[in-house]
């Protein structure tokens, strides 16, 4: 069964994805036609919530990737915690199987609370 | 399953308000405008911080100086949300460079006026930001879901840029007759430029009406004139002074500010390049990629230097 394909990152077409060109583990020689590695930004709004994804940027290793993330996600104090990851490595599910993967959780209502119901005395369970 | 089913599937989620997301199934001519858009756009706020760098130095307090190096950052940041919405269309960041260097792509004409005073920073904001936010609060609900995205990103940040205009001027328009005579100068030279920023008549606009069929676009480019009208005339009464334009008048019947022509003439002369400052602009944004070489070639030098196991070079072994 093949759930889940191979794309270099979830929202970037993987033979335009630039990833393949450089990554930080084989950095691009220079010249004019250097494109510095993409990074996926995930950031943390505050202690005790989960990162969340901010966007993109190119950076040519990890720590100019999180420097100019705090430059362009972080100026009003949006986050406090910054997860930085080359896109190539984020592997996404297809759209195409959309269907195969989430269909099948649409006729089970009786996992949800509001499925079952009960006298009123104990319905705040 | 054929592309024309291909088709009704991608047209349905459009009229059910479903967002069309990188990976999904899409028109080619859809994938073809959003790319010209998102990437004028893109453009049009990194060549927007050149009228207004030219006044960071000159800035009149220490304030003002601030208040213009957080609006500059900030186009820079928009520049870099629309870029990357852009790549996940599958072009890369390069191309769409080349393309802005090339004078193939095109960015909004407005950013080729100069600015000739300290009043026209305020204008700027005012009148400039003012209808950009206006293009752009349609955009937060565009189809395209990482253009959205990027929209609603922009639009937060956005109003702090208009709000801050409009306060610059109100300073102005309350000091001195040199002040005051300055502040209706910005107003004069920004206001057509300004109405101008949204584009031709709907009966002469090429691409609108498959943009609104897909949801690209929301409003006409006359609507959303009339509404920065409406909105810009009674504001500019708390200023005190005055728009440019005998013929703008209330109009009770339409509930609508009737205004004058623009002059079209001069909106497509600015747009094939013959602008006050087309090429200054242009030349400014080539010599920036070109004299930053340097920097990306020791970046990707140094990067890669970290990531090779040498260890003659010491690192590695003395990580071992």
């Amino acid at each position: 069964m093949n759930y889940i394909r191979k794309f270099y990152y979830g929202d970037i077409p993987e033979d335009k994805g630039g990833a393949e060109i450089s990554d930080s583990k084989n950095p691009p020689s220079g010249g004019r036609g250097a494109d510095w590695p993409l990074w996926e930004v995930f950031i943390r709004s505050k202690q005790g919530l989960d990162h969340k994804h901010a966007g993109s940027l190119h950076a040519a290793d990890a720590q100019m990737a999180i420097e100019n993330a705090r430059d362009v996600y972080t100026r009003r104090m949006e986050g406090e915690s910054i997860w930085v990851v080359e896109s190539k490595y984020i592997t996404a599910s297809n759209p195409e199987e959309a269907g195969e993967l989430y269909d099948p959780a649409k006729d089970k209502i009786y996992r949800h609370p509001s499925f079952y119901n009960l006298p009123d005395e104990v319905n705040l369970m | 399953m054929p592309v024309q089913n291909f088709e009704q599937i991608f047209q349905g989620k459009i009229d059910n308000e479903v967002k069309i997301e990188p990976k999904d199934w899409m028109p080619d001519a859809y994938r073809r405008t959003n790319i010209r858009q998102i990437s004028q756009h893109a453009h049009s706020e990194v060549v927007g911080m050149l009228p207004e760098g030219n006044w960071i130095t000159r800035a009149p307090s220490l304030k003002r100086k601030a208040i213009l190096l957080a609006k500059v950052q900030d186009e820079a940041g928009h520049g870099l949300y629309l870029y990357s919405a852009c790549e996940t269309l599958g072009v890369s960041r390069e191309e769409t460079m080349n393309d802005l260097h090339s004078g193939k792509a095109k960015y909004s004409s407005i950013f080729n006026y100069p600015t000739l005073t300290w009043a026209d920073i305020g204008a700027i904001g005012w009148l400039v930001d003012g209808a950009a936010i206006m293009n752009q609060v349609m955009l937060t609900r565009t189809s395209y879901g990482p253009y959205a995205r990027a929209m609603v990103r922009i639009c937060k940040e956005e109003s702090f840029h208009q709000r801050q205009g409009f306060e610059s001027l109100l300073v102005l328009s309350r000091g001195t007759e040199e002040q005051k005579a300055m502040c209706q100068d910005a107003i004069n030279r920004w206001w057509w430029p300004a109405l101008m920023m949204f584009g031709p008549k709907d009966s002469e606009s090429t691409n609108s009406d498959q943009s609104m069929k897909w949801k690209i676009k929301r409003k006409s480019n006359d609507e959303l004139r009339q509404n920065f009208v409406d909105m810009i005339a009674e504001q500019i009464k708390t200023l005190g002074m005055k728009l440019p334009d005998d013929k703008l008048k209330w109009n009770d019947e339409r509930r609508h500010y009737d205004f004058g022509e623009i002059n079209w003439d001069e909106f497509w002369q600015v747009v094939k390049g013959n602008g006050p400052c087309n090429k200054q602009r242009l030349d400014a944004r080539k010599k920036a990629w070109e004299e930053g070489e340097w920097v990306r070639e020791a970046a990707a030098a140094y990067a890669r230097k970290k990531a090779s196991p040498n260890p003659s070079k010491g690192g590695a072994l003395e990580a071992a």
